[in-house]
């Protein structure tokens, strides 16, 4: 009786109990998050990459017509130009994407290179097999453009001079073409029946949008930023001994540190619900936490976790360009940043999850 | 000595006890079956490669297939228990099958699986087949209108040290001035109907965490005196159904409302009989007692006495022994288990392993899911017996597999209670060297804040 009557009592004081500034009296609208995260953020992402990919199409195809210094820098530069687009999509892995493998395709790394000399070679390949996940997207690129020879003179040779150089263009141009009708296979689900049922799948279980979206999101941000751009090349997981090979466009070299912050400015938007490329913001994790009221040691986690991501930025950018170089001067500083983001990994992957009650459904295969 | 004396030679009604046999008895039936419907006998002690045994109990393990054949004999037992049938054998059997699936693993501990225990075990020595059971019904010597009223009220001790020692541990400051875990639980149901939307405000986090610390520490009280007994009842029952509905509990809140029922008048659960007989078209004659009391005398009864007289002060003391251990309880866990202390804190931990060869110091990271399934590492993550448990399971994996003398370390972050993540387990620590005991453990970092209390 006495906590009916407390319940009743609740009820009737909570239409006078707005003075509360930080409180919020309605129910977090999940909807109105997903909603956000697909056509604000996630949408426009891949539709951007798409766009970034296309231009790699045509860029390609002008370079196979005519393979010259010229056209080789510009496929060079709209490669780094959908690349940097690829960081801001691979936090995604959900619908299609998760079901073509499309990250596993568009940048697993280090490469094979023999396995992708052989393909070149024997002219017989199915890119989309598990086997050949290390012989295109991305990398496989960075060596088709950047690693054949020493010099672009060199490379061009490959794909004029050479006596394969018919099956060079042709594993280049049907390494683009997979990267298209991925990106265009992705896009088409987004735009069609994916983004209602995205959004609609809006409740608490393990299988609902908020909680894959979010276990996507604190995976990439494990293992592909923390461990794959920075651990894994400056040998935290091997015992301290770097593996320089390991970096990212390994063979353009200049580029890791763009990718990785890409990489890091892509979760951080998302992190904080901002609307991809486009000013402005909405609901995201960054408002979620705020909504339950998210307090650690007296501060807002959401404040923790971007003034985490500040710092990741600061320790990051005092890196050099070329990841090769900053390991074999001062690995130190890749140490640092790796330490930097594996802090944040900790605040994401058990505060904010624990905060948000959202179960982490994959477990961490670093290593081993 | 007179009063104890005279205490021992009062009688009651043998109609609670049998009340309380019926009750218990089916309800530990009815979560046998939900719990092998569930599929969890499959998922929690067949599936899992490894298991996490308690200190002094490792021989305690699921055997394969043949651990559904201890729940089977569990799920007998407690029908045999619930019909009074062979009861003393059943009260064994079942106090044992229970006990042998609890030690299983401790990553599935409950309090109230303990608390089951507790009370299978005192059944035992209770002749609580006195009165509408079949052993009287078969044989009428053994039944008996009355039996000594300690029958009974140990019951109600048991379940008092339950809900006051619960009360106590609540006594602490991150409950009743941070309102500890409840403002970190409450939010979480806020598609709640009607009360949900008011579970993100401050002051109703306190109400609740308030309210809760009161009920636990009186409701005993409440429920001894005639007067209130009836609005206990009804506060016994909000109560659990609330917890029922806001937090994932399973039967815990039926055991409780069920047992309450045990303060109630022997008339009442003689009526609560009567109707149960009817229901089954059982005759009258099943009322039928051949004596009058049941008058309990003679060595083994001072055996008897004795044995449960050392139980409830084992009871009484057991949840105290955190006292023994330095730091804070909910950080280090050291005497946690087995003191009542129910949703008491949110804690979480997220811990990797490194493994190295002690003779080519090359190092590798653990993927946990090889060898642990999700719910164990969820449990491992935060709980320092765990870590070191699957951190030897790690070493004598990693021996059979060829690497010296496997040296293993752990970087684990906990967060307790709405504190920030902190480093747990100091990192240079070795801990395929430690070894597990009731000595505190040296190598868990300092928890750097104070929790007021008991």
């Amino acid at each position: 009786m006495a906590l009916f009557g407390f319940i009743a009592v609740l009820i009737a004081c909570s239409s006078s109990d707005n003075d509360e500034a930080e409180t919020v009296n309605n129910n977090y609208d999940r909807t109105a998050l997903l909603t956000n995260w697909a056509d604000h953020i996630i949408i426009p992402a891949y539709q951007n990459y798409q766009e970034k990919v296309n231009t790699l199409s045509t860029d390609a195809a002008a370079f196979t017509a005519s393979p010259t210094t010229a056209t080789l820098q510009t496929l060079r530069a709209s490669w780094l130009e959908a690349y940097k687009s690829y960081q801001y999509v691979a936090l995604y892995n959900l619908g299609k994407a998760q079901d073509i493998s499309f990250k596993e395709m568009s940048n697993t790394y280090p490469i094979d290179k023999p396995g992708i000399d052989a393909n070149i070679a024997s002219g017989n390949y199915n890119l989309s097999l598990f086997s050949n996940f290390t012989r295109q997207g991305f990398p496989g690129l960075d060596y088709l453009i950047n690693g054949l020879g020493a010099n672009d003179t060199q490379i061009i040779a490959y794909y004029t001079t050479d006596s394969n150089a018919a099956k060079y263009k042709t594993y280049l141009t049907d390494v683009v073409a997979k990267m298209k009708s991925n990106a265009d296979a992705v896009v088409a689900d987004w735009t069609g029946a994916y983004r209602a049922a995205y959004i609609s799948n809006n409740g608490t279980s393990v299988s609902s949008s908020v909680s894959k979206t979010t276990n996507s999101f604190v995976k990439s941000f494990e293992r592909d930023i923390r461990s794959g751009k920075v651990g894994f090349p400056a040998g935290e997981f091997s015992n301290n001994v770097p593996r320089p090979t390991d970096v990212e466009a390994y063979y353009k070299k200049d580029v890791s540190k763009i990718l990785l912050n890409a990489a890091v400015t892509a979760a951080k938007d998302f992190f904080n619900g901002k609307y991809f490329n486009a000013a402005g913001s909405g609901e995201g994790l960054k408002s979620y936490l705020d909504y339950v009221n998210a307090v650690r040691n007296g501060q807002k986690l959401s404040d923790i976790i971007n003034t985490q991501f500040a710092l990741v930025e600061t320790t990051n950018n005092l890196l050099s360009d070329n990841f090769i170089d900053q390991i074999n001067t001062d690995n130190q500083k890749m140490h640092n940043a790796f330490t930097t983001m594996q802090q944040n990994l900790v605040y994401l992957k058990l505060d904010m999850m624990q905060a948000l009650n959202i179960t982490i459904d994959y477990v961490d295969g670093d290593g081993d | 000595m007179y009063t104890i004396k005279n205490y021992f030679n009062s009688y009651k009604d043998a109609s609670t006890l049998a009340f309380f046999r019926l009750a218990f008895g089916f309800m530990m039936l009815c979560s046998l079956i939900r719990f092998s419907a569930y599929g969890w006998i499959e998922k929690f002690y067949i599936a899992p490669q490894y298991h996490f045994t308690y200190y002094g109990f490792d021989w305690v393990k699921p055997i394969g297939i043949y651990t559904y054949l201890i729940f089977l004999i569990c799920g007998i037992s407690s029908l045999f228990f619930t019909i009074g049938y062979q009861y003393k054998a059943s009260a064994i059997a079942f106090f044992l099958s229970f006990t042998y699936i609890e030690l299983m693993d401790k990553t599935t501990y409950l309090n109230h699986y303990y608390f089951i225990s507790i009370i299978g075990f005192v059944m035992i020595f209770l002749p609580a087949n006195a009165y509408f059971s079949v052993d009287a019904f078969q044989n009428p010597k053994k039944s008996f209108q009355k039996i000594p009223s300690w029958n009974t009220d140990i019951l109600k001790l048991l379940l008092g040290i339950v809900y006051f020692y619960a009360g106590l541990a609540k006594l602490n400051s991150d409950w009743l001035f941070k309102a500890m875990p409840l403002k970190i639980w409450l939010p979480n149901n806020l598609n709640f109907p009607v009360i949900g939307p008011l579970l993100n405000e401050n002051w109703v986090h306190f109400a609740f965490s308030w309210t809760g610390a009161i009920y636990d520490l009186t409701i005993v009280f409440l429920l001894l005196y005639k007067r209130t007994r009836i609005f206990a009842f009804i506060l016994v029952v909000v109560f659990h159904l609330l917890t029922k509905i806001l937090f994932p509990i399973g039967v815990f809140p039926y055991v409780m409302i069920v047992s309450s029922l045990l303060f109630f008048d022997s008339s009442f659960h003689q009526k609560c009989l009567e109707m149960i007989a009817r229901f089954f078209k059982i005759g009258k004659s099943i009322f039928k007692t051949t004596n009058e009391k049941l008058v309990m005398s003679g060595n083994f009864y001072q055996m008897k006495i004795g044995i449960l007289t050392v139980f409830v002060c084992f009871q009484l003391l057991f949840p105290f022994r955190y006292l023994c251990y330095p730091g804070e309880l909910f950080w280090t866990e050291e005497g946690f288990r087995f003191s009542w202390r129910v949703m008491l804190m949110e804690k979480a931990g997220y811990t990797q392993f490194t493994v190295t060869d002690a003779k080519t110091k090359e190092s590798f990271h653990v993927n946990n899911s090889h060898f642990l399934t999700a719910f164990q590492e969820k449990q491992m993550a935060f709980q320092p017996d765990f870590i070191l448990q699957y951190a030897h399971i790690l070493h004598d994996f990693y021996k059979k597999q060829g690497i010296n003398d496997p040296e293993v370390r752990a970087e684990s972050y906990v967060a307790l209670n709405g504190r920030l993540s902190k480093l747990y387990i100091d990192k240079t620590i070795d801990l395929a060297k430690e070894n597990e005991s009731f000595q505190h453990k040296t190598w868990l970092l300092p928890f750097g804040d104070d929790i007021k209390g008991f």
